[in-house]
């Protein structure tokens, strides 16, 4: 790549929406008017002081911001090392940072004057997150789900039909995350003229990992503002779970200009990233063209998609948003993979010293953290990004611990 | 001239359309595709598409999708299709031969080394549904030095701006999509699509050929009153999906359907 497009973080995407080579529009024609007047749509909103005033008032009173920045001193101690604080996007209404995203395109496609809302969904936070957004806008909402993550989700679907959306089980492919996706293009490219899209990460084409993120770093902003508050400086390291990566985002992006601030992007090494079973594609995969944009994917020799593995459901997907494969071959994220095994006993460990229950996909950035943590002097610092809370996770975990509950 | 060149002169000259049957290479087994094709050659089909079998194919309904999980299931990949053009070729040097897909596979084989590799197995023209002009510029340039065309899809979306940037970029035929959604869709508006394509002869003298919705003879009649060729795709797949142990009779439905259509075109 060209390094002269890592000399300003802050530059990306170019207007052709791309991050250095990543990104881009790779879609079909009949998408690219109506992504086109998403972009232009966009752009109009985000210097429109009703929107961003509305947007923040949701975040304020609906959403319940800011989150706290905890700092999770008794395991601090226990680890031994750099201080630790949690930004705790658990706290957020329906319980991830996920809601962030949703409130902000879901008023985007009212402006547009949509009347009809659909999502992907792995794990169901994205789909429960966007079906409350559409409950309180009074919109229709459909959200695709892999046959296999209906099954494996059964409390978050039975959520997203309570607010009124409708499931459809997605039986092409792997019946994951990425067919979920798939049948979710295929409706948009059938009912453009009334849909708008919600994507839950920040890949697709531009300008959603450009919006999603931006989106996303309320997460970032308020964390860098609170720990100047506690702390009196910024950290020195941030750590955070990444899928497609749009809580990663969220978190580094209003640091990436602050040089001395370390970022840790941590993916799901699934059975570990030497053998097939994993979800890491920044760690162990290569660059290529899936689902509207260039990127870091889990692919085979012949350019085939290939099946990916994680416990963790939201962080199953074999792509990741551009700006990441862009910031890691910068140099200026590390990208790093968690074990099922790791991420399993991180998850309990922050259950048993803190009282806090996180996600399995949080428990990955958690389970990387205590590593680096233990390298590290008690007066160093490292925000962890908890982006979800791991109540919906409680069936997965028992079943995999041999408890019948 | 290309193949693709003169297959619409010839046409022309006899004033009928081209008939573009699609099939997914490799399915339901790599060893009826070069076959078939020889047998839709002799139904009346004037040029021959060639679906790359992707994992991902986000552009298909169900009926190329599960196309694409039959071929893929005796991994058939790009150099597969490239070797079953090369052996359609050491009998066939006339009819032209179009590959259709997804950018990656195309990405990861590398285009220079895709663009080499297809010329020599006697591919004509190129269509990747998920790669707008607007980042195809490497890879039309690949194509260009081995003389094959890139074929670019216009929608019901396209406004006249696009139009006249994809036709500008288009060599060998534009292809109309003719209706917003996937392929095997069932809503083919055809007074819409008369439209459409008039418009499009406002930007471009290539010919325009029409795809997605055409499944019967009188659909594919009615296209061809105003489009220089007609695709064919799920319709066809269907065909062969229902006689996917049997590839006689396999064939004898494929070319059932085509002779069908074609006789209906040429009235």
């Amino acid at each position: 790549m060209k390094e002269d497009t890592c000399n300003d973080y802050y530059s990306m995407p170019d207007e052709r929406g791309h991050f250095g080579i990543y990104g881009g529009k790779f879609v079909a024609e009949t998408l690219m008017e109506p992504i086109e007047e998403l972009r232009q749509a966009y752009e109009k909103v985000k210097t429109d002081e009703k929107f961003q005033a509305a947007f923040d008032k949701d975040l304020a009173d609906y959403v319940g911001r800011p989150s706290p920045l905890y700092h999770a001193e008794r395991w601090s101690n226990e680890l031994g090392g750099a201080q630790i604080y949690l930004k705790r996007e658990d706290l957020n209404h329906t319980g991830a940072h996920k809601i962030n995203n949703t409130i902000g395109q879901g008023l985007l496609a009212k402006y547009m004057g949509k009347k009809r809302i659909i999502a992907e969904t792995g794990a169901g936070q994205h789909g429960v997150a966007s079906a409350t957004v559409a409950a309180r806008l009074g919109m229709e909402c459909v959200v695709y789900m892999g046959e296999e993550d209906v099954k494996r989700q059964a409390p978050n679907v039975y959520r997203m039909k309570l607010l009124g959306a409708k499931v459809v089980p997605v039986t092409s492919g792997s019946r994951t995350l990425k067919d979920a996706l798939n049948e979710a293009m295929r409706d948009w490219v059938t009912n453009i003229d009334n849909t708008f899209y919600i994507i839950g990460t920040v890949a697709g084409p531009h300008p959603y990992p450009a919006m999603v993120r931006d989106f996303q770093t309320v997460i970032g902003r308020e964390a860098k503002r609170q720990i100047l508050e506690k702390a009196g400086r910024l950290p020195d390291a941030l750590v955070a779970c990444v899928g497609g990566g749009s809580n990663a985002i969220g978190l580094f992006h209003p640091f990436l200009g602050d040089e001395d601030v370390k970022m840790y992007g941590v993916e799901g090494a699934g059975d570990g990233i030497d053998t097939p079973n994993h979800a890491a594609p920044l760690c162990a995969g290569s660059s290529g063209v899936l689902h509207g944009n260039r990127t870091y994917l889990m692919e085979d020799d012949n350019g085939q998609i290939i099946e990916t593995h994680c416990v963790s459901a939201g962080l199953d997907y074999p792509g990741v948003g551009p700006e990441h494969a862009w910031l890691k071959d910068c140099g200026r994220a590390n990208y790093v993979a968690i074990t099922d095994k790791e991420a399993l006993a991180a998850f309990h460990e922050l259950t048993l010293t803190e009282g806090i229950i996180p996600a399995l996909e949080s428990s990955h950035a958690l389970a990387y953290a205590a590593k680096l943590a233990k390298t590290m002097d008690k007066d160093k610092i490292i925000i962890i990004n908890l982006s979800g809370r791991g109540d919906k996770d409680i069936n997965t975990i028992a079943e995999i611990e041999g408890i019948e509950l | 001239m290309s193949r693709l060149q003169a297959s619409f002169e010839t046409l022309k000259a006899a004033r009928k359309t081209a008939l573009i049957p699609y099939i997914t290479a490799g399915d339901p087994h790599p060893s009826v595709t070069v076959n078939l094709m020889h047998d839709m050659v002799q139904a009346g089909a004037n040029i021959l598409e060639l679906g790359i079998p992707f994992s991902d194919p986000m552009a298909e309904g169900p009926v190329i999708q599960l196309a694409c999980e039959r071929a893929l299931k005796h991994n058939v990949s790009l150099t597969d299709v490239l070797g079953m053009v090369k052996e359609f070729r050491s009998k066939d040097n006339n009819t032209p031969i179009v590959l259709m897909g997804y950018t990656n596979p195309v990405e990861v084989m590398g285009y220079e080394k895709f663009a080499k590799a297809a010329a020599s197995s006697g591919v004509d023209g190129l269509i990747l549904v998920d790669l707008p002009p607007e980042e195809g510029a490497d890879l039309i340039s690949a194509l260009k030095v081995n003389k094959i065309d890139m074929i670019f899809l216009l929608a019901p979306t396209s406004t006249d701006e696009r139009m006249q940037l994809i036709c500008d970029q288009a060599s060998g035929f534009v292809y109309y999509v003719s209706l917003k959604g996937v392929t095997g869709s069932a809503n083919l508006d055809v007074a819409s699509v008369v439209k459409k394509v008039e418009q499009i002869r406002g930007h471009t003298s290539i010919p325009v050929g029409v795809g997605f919705g055409i499944r019967d003879a009188e659909s594919a009649a009615q296209v061809a009153s105003v489009a220089d060729a007609v695709v064919v795709g799920s319709a066809l797949v269907n065909r062969i999906a229902e006689n996917a142990d049997n590839p006689e009779e396999m064939s004898k439905q494929v070319c059932a359907l085509l002779s069908s259509m074609r006789e209906a075109m040429d009235k």
